[in-house]
């Protein structure tokens, strides 16, 4: 199995708070991986270091054995690593399909610019619109949609731009029940039909453990546990952790 | 190219073209004065590519629009006289210009006119451009102020008093005659590059750069997160803006007839301004409300000049406050919230009902 | 270069930067207050000290002593700025910072113009009569209404932040430039802070002006580089404490001096308005480095 992401002992402090300390951690392409650790673990920071967000201050992160940590957001997105947030991002004055459209992934020609954007962009919009349940909203302006379908247009936004691997930031956060099934759902399609590796923080233990074939828990800005979910869920480490044990 | 217009762009378009065909027949009297409601529309166009587009609030497009100024006006004179001893003689009193010098300085003018601020924006983007929201304001404010201060110690052009623009030469039986005098032939050039202006914006705001200005507008990292090369988009947008400010600096230099470095060309405190207020009275963000605030603009101004001379400059301080407080939606901004389907948006009720709006103004 | 070689050249610009510098520090110390408490960015605020300065000017004019007009010109501006927060900025505190820019930017214009009309456009000065001394065999000028000033603006500042520490109201301002909800949710009236907080930062210019009617000169348009230095000042300490924006001020008129005196007076503006794009572009570039950006 190829490691589609290999984080080797990565550090970040933030203004004397040591936000993630020594990480080391890989995932195998065509994977789904959970994150899991109590609130303050690091594990945003860990995100933010992978997508180029913040520079590291030691360590490295590969993508397909390309190091990224020397590379600008933009840059990382390019090469098929996208992420969605925890308080969810999209084009709030534009509508659905406008969202959709920008979000389709570029050639990289200086000419992309000014092309007008092809029918088949927004057939294929709409297709995964589709997928999402929001096809109906399409012409809505996105800024109006509830926050569910935020998140929800916000992983199709991803969908459109052809990722190689998706790392979410507590897709399930905030929603009602029987929504939560059906994002879980569509995750797993898209892990099977479209082969994009997912890195998912959860706080939903029951989403995590049905979702991800391996799980990471980090506490204290450290990875505490690694392993399947069934292991991870017996792990005293992890318990402790969770409900504040002595450190 | 034609088959997307609608109808009411249609009869915007035909009126816009009826007084730029007819104003040096019909109304000879007003040709500055449309002149200018061309470059008003040109100017507010053009910021609307920063401001309205894209979010980001520019006070200092002013510099392209003086640099072109000074570079079509110095091209003009350069092509038959030595720059210095023009500013330095009292300019066209002393050193008159050949029609073919004249008729030579005049493309090669406009054209650098257009390519100097081009290039400047293009050098100074990447430096300016990481500056965000309220900085890049400011920041640009003082880079328009001190482009004028900068202008005012160059004795090559003139220095604190400026220079004159050559005059039109009067020769008979020449294009003179033909193209009714210096004034009609810089109001057609003023109409024409409205023109060019608006299709090159029509056309530009449907492409993806259209869209990925208000993507960056709207979230400006969620577009670099989504791989979308912000920067670039930001450059290149400035540097059209650049472009088309700069040839519009030129045909004002000469329809003014001398340029000054603080009050004409690096004018900040006055086309500085209005080029921001003639949007937002139209409408930020649409290709129409520039051109809808830039009419209305200058007949407001018109009226105030006219008749609250000495006070204009008050009562249009007092616009400034009264459009920001009241109408900061501007004229299309209000048909969007009334009319939306006019707008390609459909609007939910029932959801838009159902949102709860904290109050967020901490 | 001709400061390396004339030290008293230098040791006058630095005296001089050092007491033009604590005016700008102290109309900063305005910006920040106004800034902080309700994030807007004072455009009209030269446009403030140089109202300030005409109002004791025409005391001088009068033929009166200028030091007169140092009360009324802080009473005056003080209830001008409540005026103009009670019928313009309340309606743009709670919007995007850019209608505020554009709000109070409109304001100058009107103030700025007025001031054409009625004071005129040349270039005026209020002579103090306190004269001056001349050390070094006369080769450095010290004039004493710019100790004065210099005392005056550091008496002020401490002034303001005293009354920011121990009365009700300051206490008030401070907790609504923290969390102005949080403030409002504790019987905090943020209207009334706002209100007061538009209007003391109006008189701080006002006696700033006062002080600049006497030391330097007064010109209808020469308000905006005084916002622009305050502006500098802000950004380079940030909107917390006095003794960053004394240090800038005092940092920013030191340079400005120098270099007044070796590109020359006419310059002088234009320096400045250069020297905020350098700041600007030089902060956003090493905030770049982190892959952040201005707030």
């Amino acid at each position: 199995m190829t490691k589609i992401l290999e984080v080797t002992d990565v550090s970040k402090a933030y203004g004397g708070v040591k936000a993630n300390e020594d990480i080391s951690l890989s995932i195998d392409q065509g994977s789904i991986v959970g994150l899991i650790g109590p609130n303050g673990s690091g594990k945003t920071t860990l995100f933010n270091s992978i997508v180029g967000a913040h520079p590291i201050d030691k360590g490295s992160i590969k993508f397909n054995n390309e190091e990224l940590s020397t590379l600008t957001v933009d840059q990382i997105s390019r090469r098929g690593l996208l992420r969605t947030f925890q308080q969810t991002k999209i084009y709030g004055q534009m509508t659905c399909m406008m969202n959709m459209k920008i979000s389709k992934k570029l050639t990289g020609k200086f000419s992309d610019m000014f092309q007008t954007i092809p029918k088949e962009v927004e057939e294929e919009a709409e297709q995964i619109l589709s997928f999402v349940g929001l096809y109906q909203k399409r012409n809505l302006r996105a800024g109006e949609l509830s926050f569910g379908q935020q998140k929800l247009l916000e992983l199709a936004m991803a969908l459109i731009n052809a990722p190689k691997m998706l790392i979410l930031d507590e897709p399930t956060a905030g929603i009602n029940p029987t929504l939560i099934n059906g994002i879980v759902d569509r995750l797993i399609k898209v892990n099977k039909k479209y082969n994009i590796t997912l890195f998912v923080i959860e706080h939903n233990m029951r989403v995590i453990m049905n979702l991800a074939q391996k799980i990471y828990c980090m506490a204290y800005g450290r990875i505490l546990a690694e392993g399947k979910p069934e292991e991870i869920k017996n792990d005293k480490k992890v318990i402790d952790a969770y409900l504040g044990a002595a450190h | 190219m034609f088959a997307d217009f609608d109808k009411k762009e249609l009869t915007g378009l035909a009126f816009l073209l009826f007084l730029g065909i007819s104003t040096p027949y019909l109304f000879s009297g007003y040709r500055i004065q449309m002149a200018e409601l061309f470059l008003f529309m040109v100017y507010a166009s053009t910021w609307n590519i920063q401001g309205g587009k894209m979010g980001y609030n520019t006070f200092g497009n002013i510099v392209f629009f003086g640099v072109g100024m000074y570079v079509c006006a110095s091209t003009q004179i350069a092509v038959a006289f030595p720059l210095g001893e023009w500013t330095a003689a009292g300019g066209y009193k002393t050193f008159v210009h050949t029609p073919q010098q004249y008729f030579l300085g005049i493309p090669l003018g406009i054209l650098l006119a257009g390519i100097v601020p081009a290039i400047i924006a293009l050098i100074i983007g990447s430096a300016l451009l990481v500056l965000r929201g309220h900085y890049f304001a400011i920041g640009t404010l003082g880079l328009g102020i001190a482009s004028g201060e900068f202008a005012t110690s160059l004795e090559i052009i003139g220095g604190g008093q400026g220079m004159t623009v050559p005059f039109w030469p009067k020769v008979a039986g020449l294009p003179h005659a033909f193209l009714g005098g210096g004034v009609n032939f810089f109001f057609t050039l003023s109409f024409l590059l409205f023109l060019a202006v608006f299709f090159f914006l029509r056309w530009l705001y449907k492409t993806r750069f259209g869209l990925i200005l208000t993507a960056i507008r709207d979230n400006e990292d969620k577009a670099e997160s989504m791989g979308i090369p912000t920067m670039h988009y930001k450059v290149t947008g400035w540097v059209f803006s650049a472009f088309f400010m700069g040839i519009a600096g030129g045909i004002f230099g000469n329809i003014n007839g001398y340029i000054e470095p603080t009050e004409v060309a690096f004018a900040g405190a006055t086309v500085g301004v209005f080029m921001v207020l003639m949007t937002i009275l139209g409408g930020k963000g649409t290709l129409w409300g520039p051109i809808i605030g830039a009419f209305i603009f200058q007949l407001f101004k018109e009226f105030f000049w006219t008749y609250f001379l000495g006070w204009q400059l008050v009562a249009l301080g007092a616009l400034i406050i009264g459009i920001i407080i009241f109408f900061p939606e501007g004229i299309m901004g209000m048909l969007r919230q009334k009319y939306p389907a006019l707008f390609g948006e459909v609007v939910d009720e029932e959801a838009r009902l159902a949102q709860v709006t904290i109050n967020t103004d901490d | 270069m001709i400061l390396l070689q004339a030290p008293f050249l230098n040791l006058q610009a630095l005296l001089d930067g050092l007491m033009v510098g604590a005016i700008f520090a102290f109309v900063a110390y305005g910006m920040a207050l106004v800034w902080g408490v309700m994030n807007i960015i004072n455009i009209v605020q030269g446009e403030f000290v140089i109202l300030g300065g005409y109002i004791t000017f025409t005391f001088y004019k009068m033929g009166l002593s200028p030091f007169i007009g140092i009360p009324f010109s802080f009473l005056l501006l003080f209830c001008l700025g409540f005026l103009i927060y009670r019928t313009i900025i309340f309606r743009v505190v709670s919007r995007d910072m850019f209608i505020s820019i554009l709000a109070t930017f409109g304001i100058s214009i009107v103030v700025q113009q007025l001031m054409n009309i009625g004071f005129g456009s040349q270039v005026e000065t209020a002579n103090s009569g306190l004269g001056t001394s001349f050390l070094f065999d006369g080769n450095i000028t010290l004039s004493h209404i710019k100790i004065f000033s210099f005392i005056v603006c550091l008496l002020g500042a401490s002034a303001v932040i005293y009354f920011m520490k121990t009365s009700k109201l300051g206490r008030a301002i401070r907790a609504t430039a923290q969390n102005a909800r949080a403030a409002r949710i504790l019987g905090v009236d943020t209207e009334k802070v706002y209100c007061y907080t538009y209007a003391i930062n109006a008189a701080i210019c006002g006696l700033a002006g006062s002080l600049v009617a006497m030391t330097y000169t007064l010109h209808p348009y020469i308000g905006l580089p005084y916002t622009v230095r305050s502006f500098m000042i802000v950004i380079v300490a940030g909107l917390g404490n006095f003794p960053a924006v004394l240090a800038s001020g005092l940092g920013l008129g030191t340079i400005e001096e120098f270099s007044a005196y070796t590109l020359g007076q006419e310059y002088r503006i234009g320096f400045v308005f250069l020297m905020l794009v350098l700041i600007l572009v030089y902060r956003s570039r090493k905030l770049a480095k982190k892959r952040e950006y201005l707030k």
